[in-house]
């Protein structure tokens, strides 16, 4: 039993600690020191109140939580915010952060980079203006990371995406909410990723799988989109020109541009004024032979669609509704089977797009790089077969879990 | 100085003919695993006012620099006796353990931070000093400080880094590790007291580098500032030094794709026609890192060119605009053809 006891007691760090930090003056540099001085096993508990911050914090300490009040209770305001691009920055492995809110970040609210093991667990993130162009653009932004899990987060008014993860693998989006941003949640060039039970509403697009070009990670796949709210999506785009969200319609629930294997099922659908569900290539010229700008092995099925369509935002939008009765299919494919490798040959009949849930308008685009004014648009019933194999659920260590729910 | 140990000094000078040597730098002191409390606690200077280097540092500058906020940067050197460094064709050269890398940051006359960065036996390790306003002692700062300054008709927030920020920068995949010290950045002349001499000449002849060649046969980053260097060379030499650190394909920025080191020749990966990843409002709605021929159209330049958090780039090392680098990838951007880079 000693024995058995003494294991126990060795498991964990045997000096780990808990560095408390409390509201008031200095709390930049008194915040910043715990940050720096924590040891591995730590906890960085910080107190009820609102901490003035001038610049970035950052965490670059592996086995660290960083734990507040709550997320209406411990308030990281970054009003006063003189450098850096994000409110605080983790650099460091299996870091726990739990329970605080991050307010008006200049540029990013939360980033990790290189951060395997990254839990973001009852947060909030906001930028408390409502959404304006001068808002930074991510919320919680966790990249080239491995094992990542947001739960219980809340973003409001990013410029580009609330919740954003991007260049990961192993990654689990849920219980979370995403309002007032251009992007309320995005997974970006990621490779496994579950995103479910979260609630995505007033922003311009709900969720977005993408996957870029002339990036280190690409060809993002397997991803499951499942039983999430995503509902009136109405807020005007507010993204800087030049990003890729900008381009995203006013009005889109669900959006996959590239991507392998995504399938997108048991949501909730409804006030989205342009398309519910929006599957498309990349559009752009772009130099790297490696990349694929196809949607493939996309399944949409047993979503519940309300009324969507019925405001679409993109050019052309309003032709293409007209010419198919007025409001637009929940489902819109671009149709875009086919692209050159630059410097390369011709890629065909890629596709294997199958949406079995809602009538399907299919643009016939077929290159790509064709402008959307070209379409065919036709209307397809929905296909009653067929389909890539879903993929496996996201398994995160069940360590990381158990830091996640202490 | 008390006038009892001003005393002793002379007896000593009288008995011996010299004045007795300074101690040397305390290597016990530069490879202990936690920091000292002081920058005096090196003796990496024999003065309090750090104007006189101890024995073994040789002083030294670089072809083009990082901008810090128009700050002089004083240069400094330390091998452990008995050791050198090597020469390595490209990255920075494979230093001894015990080597200390010392940089004072100053407006003037005034001293702000020495920044230390030192070879430990498991790594590099950065930490910096603030000076006092009596500008005779300076004091570990890890947790990064503002120091007003108003130098040359400017007003600067100058931001002392925190330990972490350090890291961000002098970031190589896992490990810490020095930016400026490379062969090539080093290949130029500097004025010692005994006369001009080239640097990697000037560090073999003294034993503090081993295995160079002759500079003659040495790459050489070009001088940013040198009018008589080509426009191309001088803005990637700029860049190089300035951005390269984090945006390299093992730096902090790895994931943006713009990797703008001196060796980079993919055209889209140094920014020309390249479209934004996470810039946000970084972007000033603008397309392209680069457009060619358009400085003003182009993200690279709207972003050097900024001072606002969340925009500006580096996203710190500077509060205040570089207007003559700004000025130097402005009119590299306007010389390239608008069809092609």
């Amino acid at each position: 039993m000693r024995f058995i006891l003494s294991c126990v007691l060795f498991a964990a760090p045997l000096s780990a600690k808990t560095i408390a930090v409390a509201a008031g003056a200095d709390a930049q540099e008194r915040l910043q020191t715990a940050l720096i001085d924590a040891k591995p096993g730590d906890t960085v508990q910080i107190g009820a109140g609102r901490f003035a911050l001038s610049d970035g914090l950052s965490l670059d300490v592996d086995d660290v939580v960083v734990r507040g009040a709550g997320a209406d209770k411990t308030i990281l305001s970054f009003d006063g915010q003189k450098g850096e691009g994000e409110g605080l920055l983790v650099t460091s492995d299996r870091v726990t952060l739990k329970d605080f809110a991050v307010e008006n970040a200049r540029g990013n609210g939360i980033k990790s980079k290189g951060a395997d093991g990254i839990s973001f667990v009852g947060l909030r993130v906001e930028w408390t203006g409502g959404p304006k162009e001068s808002n930074g653009a991510y919320g919680v932004y966790p990249v080239s990371s491995s094992d990542v899990l947001i739960d219980r987060v809340t973003v409001r008014g990013a410029s580009d995406a609330g919740i954003y993860v991007g260049q990961s693998k192993n990654i689990v989006v849920r219980n979370s909410r995403a309002e007032f941003n251009v992007a309320g949640i995005e997974i970006e060039n990621s490779y496994n990723a579950d995103v479910f039970n979260n609630v995505a509403t007033r922003n311009t697009g709900g969720i977005l799988v993408f996957d870029l070009p002339g990036l280190p990670q690409m060809g993002g796949h397997s991803i499951r989109v499942f039983r999430n709210e995503v509902v009136a999506n109405d807020t005007p785009n507010f993204a800087a020109k030049g990003n890729i969200v900008a381009q995203v319609p006013t009005g889109t629930g669900i959006m996959v541009m590239a991507n392998r294997n995504v399938h997108v099922f048991d949501n909730r659908i409804d006030g989205n004024g342009g398309s519910a569900v929006m599957l498309v290539a990349y559009r752009a010229a772009f130099t790297d032979a490696t990349y694929n700008p196809l949607p493939r092995e996309v399944v949409v099925r047993d979503n519940r669609y309300g009324r969507n369509g019925f405001a679409p935002a993109f050019d052309g939008g309003k032709q293409l509704a007209a010419a198919v009765g007025g409001t637009l299919p929940n489902a819109m494919w671009d149709g875009v089977t086919s692209y050159t490798v630059p410097g390369g040959a011709a890629v065909t009949g890629a596709g294997g797009v199958v949406v079995s849930d809602t009538p399907l308008l299919t643009l016939g685009l077929i290159t790509q790089g064709t402008p959307v004014s070209a379409a065919k648009p036709q209307v397809a019933a929905p296909v009653t077969s067929g389909g890539s194999q879903e993929p496996a659920a996201v398994v995160l260590p069940s360590a990381q879990l158990l830091r996640a729910a202490g | 100085m008390t006038a009892f140990r001003i005393g002793t000094m002379l007896l000593l000078t009288v008995l011996t003919g010299a004045a007795p040597a300074p101690a040397p730098v305390d290597l016990e002191r530069v490879l202990a695993s936690d920091p000292a409390p002081t920058l005096a606690d090196y003796r990496l200077f024999t003065d309090a006012q750090a104007d006189t280097p101890n024995a073994r540092l040789t002083p030294y500058a670089l072809a083009t620099p990082l901008f810090s906020d128009y700050a002089d940067k004083a240069r400094l050197v330390f091998v452990p006796p008995g050791t050198s460094a090597s020469y390595t064709a490209t990255g920075v050269l494979a230093f001894p353990v015990g080597t200390v890398l010392v940089k004072t940051f100053a407006y003037g006359a005034r001293k702000i931070e020495t920044r230390l960065l030192i070879r430990k036996a498991d790594g590099w390790v950065p930490n910096t000093y603030v000076w006092n306003a009596a500008q005779n002692a300076a004091v570990l700062k890890r947790a990064g400080a503002r120091v007003p300054v108003v130098w040359q008709g400017r007003s600067i927030d100058y931001a002392v880094p925190n330990a972490n920020q350090c890291k961000q920068c002098h970031l190589d995949g896992d490990a810490v590790t020095p930016i400026g010290p490379r062969a090539r950045n080093l290949n130029v002349a500097y004025r010692y007291a005994g006369g001009s001499e080239n640097q990697l000449a000037h560090w073999t002849r003294t034993g503090v580098l081993r295995g160079a060649p002759p500079p003659a046969k040495v790459a050489r980053t070009p001088v940013w500032d040198d009018p008589s260097e080509p426009l191309v060379s001088r803005a990637r030499a700029y860049l190089d030094v300035n951005c390269a650190h984090c945006h390299g394909r093992t730096g902090f920025a790895s994931n943006s794709g713009l990797y703008l080191d001196l060796e980079e020749t993919n055209a889209s990966a140094l920014g020309i026609g390249k479209r934004p990843v996470a810039a946000g409002r970084g972007s000033g709605g603008h397309d392209f890192a680069i457009a060619p021929g358009r400085p003003q159209a182009s993200i690279l330049a709207h972003r050097m060119a900024s001072t606002e958090p969340g925009i500006m780039m580096p996203q710190f090392g500077r509060t205040i605009e570089h207007t003559e680098g700004v000025a130097l990838i402005r009119a590299w951007i306007a010389a390239m053809p608008a069809d092609k880079p």
